[in-house]
């Protein structure tokens, strides 16, 4: 970035070292916090809705806007979202917690303090256990990441930077700010320091952003489009000289915001601190910005004595006490934990791992459920979900279940080909056509004319025609060379435009030829 | 209870963002010195066992139910804005900071 | 559809009270655009030497005083006070007029939206006669530090009219409004209504939504009615009070019955009337002192039994109140930072949003917000905390618990409203603790939360001017000090001859020339 010029410190931001030799020397230490945007209808202060997307400032008013004399009053869906969110991270849920004033200047926040929870977390003391791949490759190990707290509070609005050479903050002539998102409920998760995982720490904390993720998903308190920005991560770094007793310095780097960059971004940071106190220098604690495109962090701003934010109770909201009876309540409503529902679906589907890392990676464990339920088998389901539509969908930058293809379709599709209607080529294009909006396979089917031919009489003719045109084939095949059948296979179904079953067509011409397959 | 130097006083002034003009901070040092002396005398009184009071009443769990109501047109809400752009709010450059 | 009143019968409309303008209009002797021109035409008289207006609303208080006389014309069922004009304290946000709080901030700032409070008198369909005048961001006890210069009191336009309501106080005095809408944080509506022979209620906290009343210290501030009458407080709280879902430190309860004892029985034969022996002696003046006990006298007339409690830590509830109310001041005025509404002040070259808030706020704060922000958030840093705003608020707890132990033994408390009569404009305006100390008297009502009054008790002897009387109940039974108030004033009244606001001498037109401090020519003119 800028840091051509010289100075031992600009330099250090390229200077690291090799990974794996950084952890003989040092222990990482980790402390995750992740912003989770709820997705109820209204902000968490006022009756705003909240919509990605809208038009620039149509979603505000006095609240959200800081107007004077405005005043906030909490969402009880958000309340209870957190409390869900917290019973589902093992926490205890707080007999009575406040919010407090978070107080600081800054342009996309209306009042200019934040209201958060600060020393008074709704949820506390909790863990998750998260899943890596065993170091041997076979199976899983466990880690478990202690948490230290879930607390609730409200986004800021957005800035734009107009002008300036980069379109970043630095440089730019001035900014432009949408208030839609200022006030939208967020849950902050805190991890306690994770130590142990040593050389496993970036992959612990990929496993950690998505196991958390998948447990968003599975309650259905928020989208958790972390490229939306519905789901952000702020990840600390610091190294000890192993068997130190003592944490060293650490680095928050903001905003990582895919699962991918959690783990680079902590690899990235293990490896600078290592090289700075190789070179006997002392780590700045401070913020640090990630880039996703060089893959490396660069300077935020120092932790200074202008970080005071001089909390105190928000004297316009009074405490939430939840009753032990709404807790029970609430807790009778949380999911079955997405990784052990995991392993028991890939044991009734009978996936391997390998197979349910790519069904999971593609986000496709509850579409298969249900296209199984619908009637498909669990292998064409995933055939389908993990493969074709996966494809398309990454192509088109949505999520598989936004195609607009259904379960339904994909048991019908399944039924069609199993029946002998289609094959795999024919139900490639029925896809495309559901894609394209054409229908349900059956109807695409239908007006694409698409249905394997079953009378043998067109297929033996083509047989023929394609027998004639080939001697020098036909002479090798006669002579003992069977695998080159498939030339003529591929001609046979060339003449029926495809709409033959190509086994068929494979028998008819060994039956002609009078050769045994 | 230390006394309130006119350093203390610029550097609450920039954690409040007021540009205090010299003249300013040498008024307002000498009044809030005063004036925290003054303050102080909470502490004269034993209270390590009294619980703090933010709120005159006991109240719990004020909430309302998660349902939109209107917002305001971004006419509206930027109606006071001294420099609005195209239905955003227009502010000078931001520090790099947060 | 205008019909001529008898001349006879009203001389002037505006020397009525409330309840006298209500029961004329509902018996048709005059209509609502009679009653608000009278008093527009006596704001225009006034007003320039008074400076208890920001803003008049002539056009929109005029409409609404019409539309009420065809609804009465029509046969509606009308509110009680329908008609009735009122002036509301600029610190409560008004939709499409502007409000100011009396800072240079928010001198263009118009709001999309009406304060709660705003609504309910729309509802009530009472004429919003215009916005008055208040120290800025009501931080103050004598409205001289209000950007747009002094009010001046009724009485002595050389004095103060006590603050920060001093607008809605004069208003009231001045019977230029016979109802104003105040707040309370520190004593703003009781000390006004003191010093200016008026009559101020400080509701229960969370008694009156604050939802669109411009935030001084949230856990504090309170908004009540101004009137010149037991009576007509009462009907005016009435209007304003009751649960508000926009606040969440609003009482999801009934209005106390305030109007039914401020109308009910006189006889006080059984009550128990404390008074405070930490609030008074030393530092109260000698009239105020005189009225004081005089009133205590007619108590006992009354039936009352006076007994004297002792509340020991309200000798610190001073120091309590000035760490809390600037602490929470600092972070409810952080808002006010040039980016979505209100001044922005550029300095030259090529200035960062940082250094554009830092000058917009030294430029839009008057010295008086400065100090309090400051103190506040010294008061809330790092280090300090502990000592300062932690300790404050358990000095709160401890006043509090003073209070339920007074209200163990007596059924109200009683003290002078405020140590002196009016000052004189410019007296203490460079001694901010001298200031401060004018409200000894009705700053442990707000730290705990209970509702408090001030009625005239008479004048004093030595400068002629009023004296108040402050009276205390327990939280949420605000219809007690109504029911002794009136009590007092009926026998006071009878007492004396009459009201004390009857006693107010001739206003003068024109303001004396040269009083200190006054900006209200260049702000008038840029105002109206």
């Amino acid at each position: 970035m800028t840091a051509t010029t010289g100075g031992s410190a600009a330099a250090t931001e390229f200077l690291t070292v090799p990974f794996d030799e950084v952890l003989t020397r040092y222990e990482p230490v980790m402390g995750l916090e992740v912003h989770v945007e709820l997705s109820t209808a209204t902000k968490m202060f006022c009756g705003c809705a909240q919509s990605f997307g809208a038009e620039p400032n149509t979603r505000t008013c006095p609240v959200c806007l800081g107007l004077p004399g405005a005043l906030p009053v909490v969402n009880a869906t958000a309340v209870e979202s957190a409390i869900r969110i917290g019973l589902a991270l093992n926490c205890q849920i707080a007999q009575w917690c406040r919010f407090a004033r978070k107080n600081y200047f800054y342009p996309d926040m209306p009042k200019n303090f934040q209201t958060s929870q600060y020393d008074e977390p709704i949820a506390f003391n909790g863990y998750m256990d998260v899943e890596i791949p065993a170091e041997d490759g076979e199976g899983v190990e466990t880690f478990r990441i202690e948490i230290e707290r879930a607390h609730m509070e409200e986004d800021t609005g957005k800035s734009t930077h107009v002008g300036g050479a980069t379109g970043r903050i630095h440089g730019a002539d001035y900014s432009v700010v949408d208030y839609n998102r200022a006030g939208i409920p967020l849950i902050e998760i805190v991890t306690k320091p994770i130590t142990g995982a040593g050389s496993r720490a970036p992959e612990v904390a990929k496993a950690y952003v998505s196991a958390l993720r998948d447990l968003m998903k599975a309650l259905d308190v928020s989208d958790v489009r972390m490229e939306q920005g519905s789901m952000r991560c702020d990840a600390n770094v610091s190294l000890m000289p192993i068997g130190a007793e003592v944490f060293g310095t650490r680095t928050e780097t903001k905003n990582v915001n895919s699962l991918r960059s959690v783990e680079r971004a902590v690899r990235y940071e293990i490896t600078r601190h290592a090289a700075i106190l190789d070179a006997g220098d002392k780590i700045v604690q401070e913020t640090r910005h990630w880039h996703e495109d060089t893959g490396i962090t660069t300077s935020g701003r120092p932790k200074s004595d202008a970080d005071d934010y001089r909390y105190f109770p928000e004297p316009d909201l009074v405490p939430v006490a939840p009753s032990r009876e709404d807790v029970e309540r609430l807790r009778a409503t949380l999911p079955e934990n997405p990784a052990v529902r995991r392993r028991r679906l890939q044991g009734d589907w009978g996936f391997t791992d390998l197979e349910m890392r790519d069904v999971v990676n593609a986000g496709a464990v509850d579409v298969i459920e249900e296209t199984v339920a619908a009637g498909a088998s669990p292998a064409a389901a995933r055939k389908w979900w993990s493969g074709d539509l996966a494809r398309r969908a990454n192509a088109q930058g949505v999520a598989v279940t936004e195609l607009g293809v259904t379960p339904a379709h994909i048991a019908e599709l399944d039924a069609l080909v199993s029946g002998g209607r289609l094959n795999d080529s024919m139900a490639r294009q029925v896809v495309e056509g559901v894609v394209a909006g054409e229908g349900t396979p059956t109807e695409v089917a239908d007006a694409r004319g698409l249905e394997l031919v079953q009378d043998d009489g067109a297929l033996q003719a083509a047989v023929d025609k394609v027998i004639e045109g080939n001697a020098g084939v036909v002479e090798k095949i006669r002579g003992g060379k069977v695998q080159a059948v498939g030339a003529l296979i591929g001609q046979v179904m060339k003449e029926m435009r495809g709409q033959a079953d190509a086994a068929r067509a494979r028998e008819l011409i060994l039956s002609t030829l009078g050769v045994e397959g | 209870m230390s006394n309130l130097s006119r350093d203390d006083v610029a550097h609450v002034a920039m954690l409040a963002r007021i540009e205090l003009e010299e003249h300013e901070l040498d008024t307002l040092a000498g009044q809030l010195d005063q004036i925290v002396d003054w303050v102080g005398q909470v502490n004269e009184v034993a209270a390590a066992d009294v619980p703090p009071m933010s709120h005159p009443l006991p109240l719990v769990n004020v909430t309302r139910p998660d349902e939109v109501r209107p917002s305001l047109s971004a006419e509206q809400a930027l109606a006071n804005a001294p420099d609005p752009e195209d239905g955003r709010f227009g502010v000078p450059r931001i520090l790099d900071e947060e | 559809m205008t019909t001529t009143t008898d001349s006879t019968a009203y001389p002037d409309l505006t020397r009525l009270t409330a309840v006298q303008m209500a029961d004329a209009l509902a018996a048709g002797e005059f209509t609502s655009v009679e009653l608000t021109q009278a008093h527009l035409d006596r704001i225009e008289r006034l007003n320039p030497a008074l400076n208890a207006f920001l803003l008049v609303d002539a056009e929109g208080a005029l409409a609404t005083a019409a539309n009420v006389d065809e609804a009465r014309a029509a046969g509606e069922e009308l509110p009680r006070l329908a008609g009735v004009p009122i002036a509301v304290k600029d610190i409560a946000c008004t939709r499409g007029l502007t409000t100011t709080a009396g800072s240079r901030m928010l001198e263009h700032f118009v709001p999309p939206y009406d304060a709660t409070i705003v609504t309910k008198l729309r509802e009530a369909r009472m004429p919003i006669l215009g916005k008055t005048n208040m120290d800025e961001f009501a931080m103050g006890s004598s409205t001289e530090h209000s950007a747009y210069g002094p009010t001046r009191n009724p009485w002595d336009l050389e004095r103060i009219p006590g603050g920060s309501g001093g607008g809605s106080s004069a208003a009231v005095a001045g019977f230029l409004a016979p109802l104003a809408i105040g707040s309370d944080t520190g004593g703003s509506i009781r000390q006004p209504a003191a010093v200016t022979g008026t009559v101020g209620a400080k509701p229960t906290y969370g008694g009156v939504s604050r939802y669109g009343i411009i935030a001084l210290a949230s856990s504090l501030d309170q908004i009540g009615p101004c009137a010149r009458t037991v009576a007509d407080a009462a009907l005016l709280h009435e209007v304003l009070g009751g649960h508000d879902p926009m606040d969440s430190t609003s009482i999801d309860a009934p209005v106390p019955p305030v109007v039914a004892a401020a109308t009910g029985t006189r006889d006080l034969t059984g009550l128990r009337v404390g008074v405070v022996r930490e609030i008074g002696g030393e530092g109260f003046q000698e009239g105020v002192q005189a009225r004081f006990e005089e009133s205590l006298d007619h108590l006992r007339a009354l039936g009352a039994e006076i007994v004297e409690v002792s509340c020991p830590h309200f000798t610190y509830a001073m120091a309590a109140y000035y760490l809390i109310l600037p602490s929470e001041a600092s972070s409810n005025l952080a808002r006010y930072d040039a980016m979505r509404y209100g001044l922005r002040v550029e300095p030259d070259g090529s200035p960062s949003a940082e250094q554009v808030m830092a000058s917009s706020r030294d430029a839009g704060f008057g010295d008086e917000v400065k100090r309090r922000i400051i103190l506040g958030t010294y008061a809330l840093s790092s280090g300090y905390y502990d000592a300062y705003y932690g300790q404050a608020q358990k000095v709160r707890t401890l006043i509090a618990r003073d209070f339920a132990a007074a209200f163990e033994q007596a059924d109200v408390l009683v003290s002078p409203t405020a140590p002196t009569t009016a000052f004189r404009i410019g007296d203490k305006l460079d001694d901010p603790m001298s200031m401060y100390l004018n409200d000894i008297a009705t700053i442990p009502a707000n730290l705990a939360g209970v509702p408090g009054m001030s009625i005239p008790s008479g004048l004093a002897e030595e400068d002629g001017l009023p004296v108040g009387i402050q009276i205390l109940a327990p939280a949420m039974e605000d219809q007690r000090m109504y029911a002794v108030g009136a009590a007092l004033e009926a026998r006071l009244t009878e007492a004396q001859g009459g009201f004390v606001i009857e006693r107010l001498p001739e206003v003068p037109e024109r303001a004396p020339a040269a009083a200190p401090h006054t900006r209200s020519d260049e702000t008038e003119e840029a105002r109206a």
